[in-house]
């Protein structure tokens, strides 16, 4: 599968609602991309099962504030010699790039190195949504490491983190992140092919094509966007729970900027199909959806705020008293919700005190 | 006397103000050039009212020129683009994300240069003054007077922006600057992108703001003109052509500044209610709320100050069909309003027809409207009614019930109490409130600069802006004593030294009789 501007639209919509509230616009990341389709170069999506087990992948994005890159835009240049210099490390030359975030901006960005490079993509990622920090990933759930992190600025300045455990690596890297002013290229998690496959998330550039693609069309049809996500869901390979959790209006929204998150959250009040009251609490991405004190859905299941005539995907930043919206639900892959996993990025790992419950079995009541 | 006008899409609206009473009022097609329209509007306005043109003090134009301009990709020059970022920011060059007829009108000379701040203060890099002095005698060679200078994280600090504009104007002085600090917010592309927008428009500004001079003198009219701008107040004929961009968006906040001066209300939501849309916006101490969000215009992402209007579709034009639900609108016959609509003659239904059936309005022959079933008029109105609420009801910013004001034509559309209204207020004059909004128009005086907390003291540094934004609103032309300080916005800049923090001072007064100030 190629990467075309035909297919871009669908993309963005969908690393939007991949991001679930979080990660970065991928607005900016959308132009690198349509700049360098328009110039020619290739971008070719490979399917992981198709990797050798021994190929040489390393993933490749951003780290940092939003409200930076939207001053300072991602520098394709530099996640190239990002790469270039994990490459130096490992003494290995790449076979492919991937995403360790499919959500977000970061599910944009290793298409831009792939057109610089004419590397391939991988069609996976590290966790099919957006996490906040640099261990959130399973390939750490399942032993890889992420170090070596190689941060990098436009002036050059490179430094590479080698830390002993992941979320160490997200302290050092964190640190060096912010001195390069709160926005880094790294290169991180490089692996082999058949760590790929044993540890990511399979699949989530189709997914984020597809989701877009799905409200798109069911938009164009006339029908309804939502109606358009639960059939594509109930139908994908992974058939994945999906489901509208509440609809409603934003009545109230508490936030807060504390170490650099923006945490907060929103009370909708139920209009439509729905009654009571909805409570959304995020930390840059939405954390749990809770209807009059009881649980809908917890991370790292997937929490969207959709605007309720269009499905376009809301963040955390854009919500606003009055907006009328549907919040849907989409379970994760197993893989997402084993103990070691839950621990890494699982509800305790973010304060809250309730004990992770699948999406699904909240739903079943 | 003051005279305001009001360019719309279909009419160009003027009122003649005495103090607070409207002396007169006229409604006149809009015209292609804009200038004519308006021209022959003040000449009705004057031969109705029988008032001498020595009489007028001072007039005020809300325009779409420089809109229509880059909507239509007409009249626009092109721009040297300059953008103060290397070695970021490389991967996406201006005009960043333009439609191409747009990008076409305004050529591709860009120029990327060092220099741009961090987010903490720092430079990125220090600018290299001997390359923007090759750059500047670049586009001298080029010919190109129309300059647009961007740079990172310039609303943190503009510094780099005003050097690079002092040595552009040394080495090329026909060029004509715009400074991205000057308009926009933080978020480069958008900033960037209203910048060049700007430095696209400013020889038409320059010729608007003679045409306007040469008509007025025409019709005997020695008092000053000032423009419309964004935020309701009036900018100086010298100020538009440096910044005809802050333009944009006039209309509906004239509309809401006319409906708050004509209802005495500062604090309510307005509902505009046209031909064929509705405008719902907010007022907040007498001004409208500004949009948070990219505004998108002629296809171009920008983020100036804009007020936030939610536009929906319903006019008195908007056609009425019956079905479960009965629906109105979006689509309207506008215009022709006086030759379809049942109520005159015409075999379409549209809400006005629905207005006049239920005894709202006495307008047209009405025989048509008579046959109407009552079952739809009322299922009809409850339509329109609900579409309202609805709109209010997303605008409002807390659950509490809020005084509206109800304003343009289509105000008779509205019957009865509005849900989440407190009270609702009908002025008169209500249907050139856009018009009255432009004449009774404050000036404004702004002071947006980094100030350093520790070196004199928050008190005093912000006791020391809002004197400058007084003085500077006096300057444009406001009569000492009238002016007020409406807005402060304190943003703290972290890591520089001093305490550094960047204050945004912004003050507002009435126009001083007779005019006066700089124009």
């Amino acid at each position: 599968m190629k990467m075309r501007l035909n297919l871009l639209g669908d993309f963005l919509r969908g690393t939007a609602f991949l991001g679930t509230g979080g990660g970065g616009d991928p607005y900016l990341g959308g132009l690198i991309l349509r700049q360098a389709l328009e110039a020619g170069a290739e971008i070719e999506i490979v399917d992981p099962m198709a990797l050798a087990d021994d190929a040489f992948v390393v993933a490749v994005g951003n780290m940092g504030a939003p409200t930076v890159l939207v001053e300072k835009m991602p520098s394709v240049r530099a996640m190239v010699a990002c790469l270039r210099a994990m490459e130096r490390e490992k003494g290995r030359v790449a076979d492919a790039v991937i995403a360790d975030e499919a959500g977000g901006v970061n599910g944009t960005l290793p298409m831009a190195v792939a057109a610089m490079t004419g590397l391939p993509v991988v069609d996976c990622d590290g966790m099919g949504r957006a996490f906040p920090e640099l261990q959130m990933s399973t390939f750490g759930v399942h032993g890889i490491s992420a170090s070596p992190v190689v941060l990098r600025d436009e002036h050059g300045n490179e430094v590479t983190v080698r830390a002993r455990t992941n979320l160490g690596a997200e302290r050092f890297a964190r640190v060096v992140c912010t001195s390069m002013g709160a926005k880094a290229e790294i290169a991180s998690y490089a692996m082999t092919g058949r760590q790929v496959k044993e540890a990511g998330v399979l699949y989530t550039t189709t997914l984020a094509i597809e989701v877009g693609r799905s409200i798109r069309q069911a938009r164009e049809q006339g029908g309804d966007p939502f109606a358009g996500l639960a059939r594509y869901f109930a139908t994908s390979a992974d058939k994945r729970f999906c489901q509208v959790l509440f609809e409603g209006k934003v009545v109230d929204l508490l936030r807060e900027t504390t170490r650099g998150w923006a945490i907060g959250r929103a009370i909708l009040d139920g209009m439509g199909a729905s009654a009571g009251r909805l409570e959304v609490r995020f930390q840059n991405e939405f954390l749990v959806a809770e209807r009059d004190g009881r649980m809908l859905a917890m991370v790292p299941d997937l929490i969207c705020v959709l605007d309720r005539e269009t499905a376009e995907p809301i963040t955390t930043e854009g919500l606003k008293y009055g907006q009328r919206v549907r919040v849907v639900g989409v379970s994760v892959p197993p893989a997402m919700r084993t103990p070691q996993a839950l621990a890494v990025f699982g509800p305790a790992y973010f304060g809250i005190a309730e004990v992770y419950t699948p999406i699904e079995r909240l739903a079943a009541g | 006397m003051r005279i305001g006008v009001d360019v719309g899409g279909t009419n160009t609206d003027a009122v003649l103000m005495d103090g607070a009473a409207v002396v007169a009022s006229v409604k006149a097609p809009t015209t292609g050039d804009v200038e004519t329209g308006v021209v022959a509007a003040i000449a009705r306005l004057l031969s109705d009212s029988q008032v001498a043109a020595q009489a007028v003090k001072a007039v005020t134009i809300g325009t779409t020129q420089f809109t229509n301009a880059i909507v239509e990709r007409r009249r626009l020059v092109p721009v040297g683009i300059l953008r103060l970022a290397l070695p970021a920011t490389e991967s996406l060059p201006p005009p960043v994300d333009w439609p191409d007829d747009l990008a076409q009108a305004i050529g591709s000379n860009v120029y990327l240069a060092r220099g741009g701040y961090e987010v903490d203060g720092r430079e990125i890099s220090p600018l290299d003054e001997d390359e923007i002095a090759t750059i500047a005698r670049d586009m001298r060679a080029k010919g190109l007077d129309a300059v647009a200078i961007s740079s990172v994280f310039a609303p943190l600090n503009d510094a780099q922006e005003r050097r690079a504009g002092e040595i552009l104007r040394a080495c090329h002085p026909g060029g004509r600057i715009t400074l991205s600090s000057a308009i926009g917010r933080v978020g480069l592309v958008e900033r960037e992108n209203a910048a060049i927008m700007n430095a696209a428009l400013v020889a038409l500004a320059t010729r608007v703001v003679a045409a306007f001079r040469r008509a007025l003198a025409a019709l005997g009219i020695a008092a000053p003109f000032y423009l419309s701008q964004n935020d309701g107040t009036l900018m100086s004929a010298a100020h538009v052509e440096r910044y005809p961009v802050l333009t944009f968006a006039s209309g509906p906040t004239n509309s809401m500044r006319g409906a708050a001066f004509l209802s005495q209300c500062k604090d309510a939501v307005v509902i505009d209610i046209g031909g064929t849309t509705t405008d719902v916006g907010v007022l907040a101490r007498g001004f409208p709320r500004e949009s948070a969000l990219a505004v998108n215009v002629g296809g171009v992402r920008t983020n100036f100050r804009m007020p936030d209007v939610l536009a929906i579709g319903l006019g008195g034009g908007s056609l009425v069909r019956d079905g479960d639900p009965v629906s109105v609108g979006p689509d309207s016959v506008a215009f022709e309003l006086t030759e379809k609509a049942l109520a005159f003659g015409g075999s379409t239904l549209t809400a006005t027809d629905i207005a006049v059936a239920a005894g709202l309005a006495k307008i047209g022959a009405g025989a048509a409207v008579a046959r109407l079933d009552p079952a739809l008029v009322r299922r009809a109105l409850d339509r329109i009614h609900a579409m309202v609420e609805d709109a209010i009801d997303r605008m409002k910013t807390s659950a509490a019930p809020v005084p509206a004001i109800l304003a343009g034509g289509g105000g008779i559309l509205i019957g009865r109490e509005l849900a989440g209204v407190s009270t609702l207020s009908v002025p008169e004059h209500a249907t050139v409130a856009n018009a009255i909004g432009a004449a009774i128009a404050q000036v404004g005086g702004e002071v947006d600069r980094v100030f350093s907390y520790r070196e004199e003291g928050r008190d005093a540094a912000l006791t020391r802006a809002r004197a400058e934004a007084t003085a500077r609103a006096v300057e444009a032309g406001a009569a000492p004593g009238s002016v007020d300080v409406i807005e402060v916005d304190e943003i703290p800049l972290a890591y520089l030294p001093g305490a550094a923090c960047r204050v945004r001072v912004k003050a507002v007064g009435e126009l001083a009789a007779g005019g006066g100030g700089r124009t």
